[in-house]
């Protein structure tokens, strides 16, 4: 009896190797194919415009990107689109959590309102942004601008990243604010009530109580939302198109640029690879973080 | 010097009445435990007093100042809750100096007070963990300690055992009794565990529906309950209700005519009953003995033997009879038993639930708590 569990254990170990390996073979192969024609295609002179022109160009497509000021402008301004939607999304969102979580009239309409920006399309939300609130004549901003006696802003000249900024972040505070409400929730009555006892004021309850509590939830919206914010897209194609220059030009519309427009495969190739090696880099600490703050 | 005072409290929620009018005076160092069932208002006059609802209506009087307007905070009140509400991202020592930190007090200082309570306590080992990492047991003692740092003048428990398990209430019940003499402080606890009432309390508040129905000391409210919920409230197994009619109200006490047709005179005042007032007499199951001569009769429905003692449930026609008898009967299920009790041990209610009164109190009614265990110097050791 004893025997033939023993070696049916051994045989039950293979069987769920092998029952676990079609999955594990296509999500492997779903992640190695397109990574390695990527690396293949950065490694070869690949142009559309040029067909004549082919064959292994080693670290050709590399050297032109890396001493292309464009790349690092563009690594720059994904940053900084990333840092400051983040910087928006999360500390609106927890102020706007607090502010719903409170007992109001209408406070099931508000909610439903102020999530509703998440469910717009991102190229209809950057056209509405683009030719109904900042534009320079028709605008709704240019308007309350001339009304208060002020020039008219031309967003997306004067200041393409800001505006790009501001549309991405009124697309995705909804999202924050969704998983922070939601927190919010679980957050004990007794313990504000005790925190009350203790002598706390509403702004030390926020600090030491509901700050804390929502450590976690922050986390998990700054890991979801970096995954997305790094390959922003939509947006800028709609608006400015990476203009005026380069300034809204991030990696992802760099790329695209590079495969669409210039049509150079191999130079969009490498320029994904660096892409890639950054999403890695921000990956590695992020995953660090949440995981450190999903422990405690 | 820490006393309570409420003068016709009353708190509503929308339409619904929740306190209707309740007056309580609480002594200096008093024990005092509010009890009742679910939904009978203790908790919401415990956090009335605590400040974190506000009274609809009458004075909350603490050290004789009205503070139906000051904030929680500042009334000089600590609170134990029942779900500890410990801040789980705080250490132990954090959790217990939180109040005064908000206070401003410096962190040495501070750290002091947290050691002597943590004395107090026996939490020193764990003043470094979070709740997390604590046991149902030692969570409660956390909850405790930060309220014996903010020093408060009266402590407030809301349910504070009913987390724990049975042994662990056992051992908190002690321990809380032995906090109360160590800190000399006036402490309010509500609890729906009529054991905890019995066992800590100088006094004993009965609610029902918002109402108080008897204030006392725990054998007053055993021995002389002053209506029929009281008495069926207090004491486990409930107490018998037998429908019995009068036939003679003397200065003896009032003879009634028990459902066998015997007469039992039980000693308690009768002015104004008549021959042929419907009475209710009120017998404990303690109190009901088993005799082959009793007055009374009936069938044995169950048996609860728990070793020393046994449970019987009589069947007496309509009623169903609790009997608590001693661990050694031999009767079966079916059996036909014969009982009677001691016609001092009974009490009678009039129609409208109230007592007739006792036309002699309890030896022992008027015992104190303090009466029942060893002085604290003595009983620290």
């Amino acid at each position: 009896m004893n025997k033939t569990r023993a070696s049916g254990r051994t045989v039950g170990g293979l069987r769920t190797l092998l029952l676990q390996a079609p999955a594990v073979s296509l999500l492997f192969l779903w992640m190695i194919v397109p990574l390695a024609m990527t690396v293949w295609f950065s490694l070869q002179r690949y142009n559309l415009l040029m067909p004549g022109m082919t064959g292994f160009a080693g670290l050709e497509n590399y050297e032109y990107l890396f001493t292309d000021p464009a790349l690092w402008s563009a690594i720059g301004t994904t940053l900084l689109l990333v840092g400051w939607v983040l910087a928006i999304t999360v500390v609106g969102g927890t102020l706007l959590a607090v502010l719903f979580q409170q007992e109001f009239l209408g406070r099931g309409i508000a909610r439903v309102l102020a999530i509703s920006p998440f469910f717009v399309m991102p190229t209809v939300s950057a056209l509405i942004w683009k030719n109904m609130m900042m534009h320079p004549a028709n605008g709704v901003l240019a308007w309350l601008a001339e009304s208060l006696g002020l020039p008219a802003v031309d967003w997306f000249s004067s200041l393409p990243l800001t505006s790009i900024v501001i549309i991405v972040g009124w697309q995705w505070l909804p999202f924050a604010l969704l998983i922070l409400l939601t927190a919010m929730q679980s957050l004990d009555d007794d313990q504000v009530e005790a925190a009350r006892m203790d002598g706390a004021g509403p702004i030390a309850i926020f600090f030491f109580i509901t700050l804390p509590h929502l450590k976690r939830a922050i986390s998990v919206v700054i890991m979801i939302e970096m995954i997305f914010l790094l390959t922003i897209f939509a947006e800028i194609f709609v608006t400015t198109s990476g203009g005026p220059g380069l300034a809204t030009t991030n990696l992802a519309y760099l790329i695209y640029i590079r495969a669409l427009l210039d049509f150079d495969v191999g130079m969009a190739s490498a320029g994904g690879v660096v892409a890639i090696v950054l999403a890695n880099i921000v990956a590695v600490f992020l995953v660090r973080m949440v995981a450190r703050n999903l422990d405690n | 010097m820490s006393t309570l005072q409420l003068k016709q409290i009353t708190k509503s929620f929308g339409e619904t009445d929740v306190i209707k009018g309740v007056d309580l005076e609480v002594n200096d160092r008093e024990f005092v435990v509010f009890v009742g069932p679910s939904g009978c208002g203790k908790s919401t006059l415990m956090r009335m007093i605590a400040g974190l609802e506000n009274a609809t209506s009458g004075d909350i009087v603490i050290d004789g100042q009205r503070v139906n307007e000051v904030g929680p905070a500042d009334r000089g009140l600590a609170m134990v809750f029942q779900s500890y509400a410990l801040y789980p991202h705080m250490t132990v020592e954090d959790n217990m100096g939180f109040s005064l930190r908000l206070a401003g007090v410096p962190k040495a200082e501070r750290r002091q007070k947290v050691l002597e309570a943590a004395r107090i306590l026996q939490l020193e080992p764990l003043l470094d963990r979070k709740p997390k990492a604590l046991s149902g047991g030692q969570r409660q003692r956390v909850a405790i300690g930060r309220a014996i740092v903010r020093n408060p003048s009266i402590f407030l428990f809301d349910e504070p055992l009913s987390n724990l398990d049975a042994a662990l209430r056992v051992q908190m019940r002690i321990e809380l009794a032995r906090l109360h003499e160590e800190l000399d402080a006036t402490m309010i606890y509500v609890t729906h565990d009529q054991i905890e009432a019995m066992t800590m309390a100088d006094k004993i508040v009965v609610l029902q529906g918002g109402v108080v129905e008897q204030v006392g000391s725990p054998m007053e409210l055993y021995h002389h309950p002053r209506n029929r919920f009281v008495a069926g409230f207090i004491g486990s197994p409930k107490m018998n209700f037998l429908p019995v009619e009068a036939t003679e109200a003397g200065a003896e006490g009032v003879s009634v005519r028990l459902p066998g047709g015997d007469v039992a005179r039980v000693p308690v005042a009768g002015e104004g009953v008549s021959p042929g007032t419907a009475l209710e007499l009120g017998i404990r199951p303690e109190h009901l003995v088993l005799d082959d001569q009793g007055p009374l009769r009936g069938e044995i429905q169950v048996l609860e033997r728990l070793g020393g003692q046994t449970s019987l449930y009589v069947a007496m026609g309509e009623q169903t009879v609790t009997i608590m008898a001693d661990g050694d009967v031999a009767h079966r299920v079916r059996d036909e038993v014969r009982f009677g009790f001691e016609p001092g041990r009974a009490h009678l209610f009039a129609a409208d639930g109230l007592a007739l009164p006792s036309l002699e109190a309890h030896p022992l009614a008027g015992l104190k708590r303090q009466d029942n265990r060893l002085a604290s110097d003595a009983g620290s050791e």
